[in-house]
């Protein structure tokens, strides 16, 4: 699992890379909080694209970080989730409580 | 007349690891490669990767939670698959068991809500399978019975 990202005008974007499971859920999360922490962004996006492998870890990953984000008071969209992603996304009906955004312009990656 | 010839498995697949949290993502190759012999397309593959991860990471983060000693925590695989296509594979511990099964399948049941659980594995193993048999007896363990037709 690898975690990139890039912050400006009070955006924050994170990009996951890998797999998402229980073994690596947890790094993701430290990560992803810290940036948050460090930032006090009032946007994020989790770019979930390259995601390969994702199971219920990931939706755990997914709600903890918008609570996370909800409490600095940002805004959390997720970007372009992988198939691997979607399709557990689905099952949780978690696409209809958190706002996704598909396809967005490449001059936001 | 019912027709029931007990038919033998053309392969099967045992398979014994300790609860540590990297061997998630081996269980998941393990499987995926036991299963290749019956060409499942990519969503198959897909499927049975995610739900051999949700049983054995519930053996992982469940099972044998308050054990003193995890060197001797196991998760054990059992795999077959017949030349119908079925696959059954059962993933097992012997650990703390689940006292109300019925219950522990709900979606959004968890026991572990300090460590974002999400209380949806059972649910997903659900709907990636064609069967999910769950047997479990306190103090004694808990073993998952999935069930899959693949490559038809
Ligand atoms: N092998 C097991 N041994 C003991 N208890 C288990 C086992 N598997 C599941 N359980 C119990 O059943 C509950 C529901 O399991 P389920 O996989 O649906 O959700 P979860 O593991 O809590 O969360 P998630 O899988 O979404 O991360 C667990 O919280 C746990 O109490
Ligand atoms: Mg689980």
């Amino acid at each position: 699992m690898e975690c990139s990202y890039d912050f400006k005008d009070n955006v924050l974007h994170v990009k996951l890379t890998g797999e998402i499971d229980h073994h690596n859920a947890k790094q993701a999360r430290e990560e992803i909080d810290a940036l948050i922490e460090r930032n006090a962004p009032k946007k994020l996006y989790l770019d979930l694209s390259n995601i390969t492998f994702c199971d219920s870890s990931g939706l755990g990953l997914v709600m903890g970080r918008m609570k996370k984000a909800a409490e600095f008071g940002a805004a959390f969209v997720i970007r372009n989730p992988s198939p691997a992603v979607n399709r557990i996304l689905n099952i949780a009906g978690m696409d209809k409580l958190v706002k996704i955004e598909k396809y967005a312009a490449a001059e936001n990656k | 007349m019912k027709k029931q010839i007990k038919t033998k498995p053309l392969n099967t697949l045992k398979c014994v690891f300790p609860v540590k949290s990297v061997n998630e993502g081996l269980s998941r190759m393990i499987v995926a490669a036991f299963i290749s012999q019956l060409d499942p397309t990519v969503s198959e593959l897909s499927d049975m990767k995610t739900v051999i991860s949700e049983a054995v990471t519930n053996c992982i983060v469940h099972a044998y939670k308050g054990f003193p000693d995890k060197s001797k925590a196991f998760v054990y695989i059992y795999g077959e698959y017949y030349s119908d296509g079925r696959v059954v594979i059962k993933v097992k511990d012997k650990g703390v068991g689940i006292e109300d099964v019925k219950l522990a399948r709900q979606p959004l049941y968890t026991t572990d809500r300090e460590n974002e659980r999400s209380g949806m594995g059972f649910t997903i193993m659900e709907s990636f399978t064609d069967k999910l048999r769950v047997y479990s007896k306190k103090g004694k363990g808990t073993t998952v019975v999935i069930e899959k037709r693949i490559g038809l």
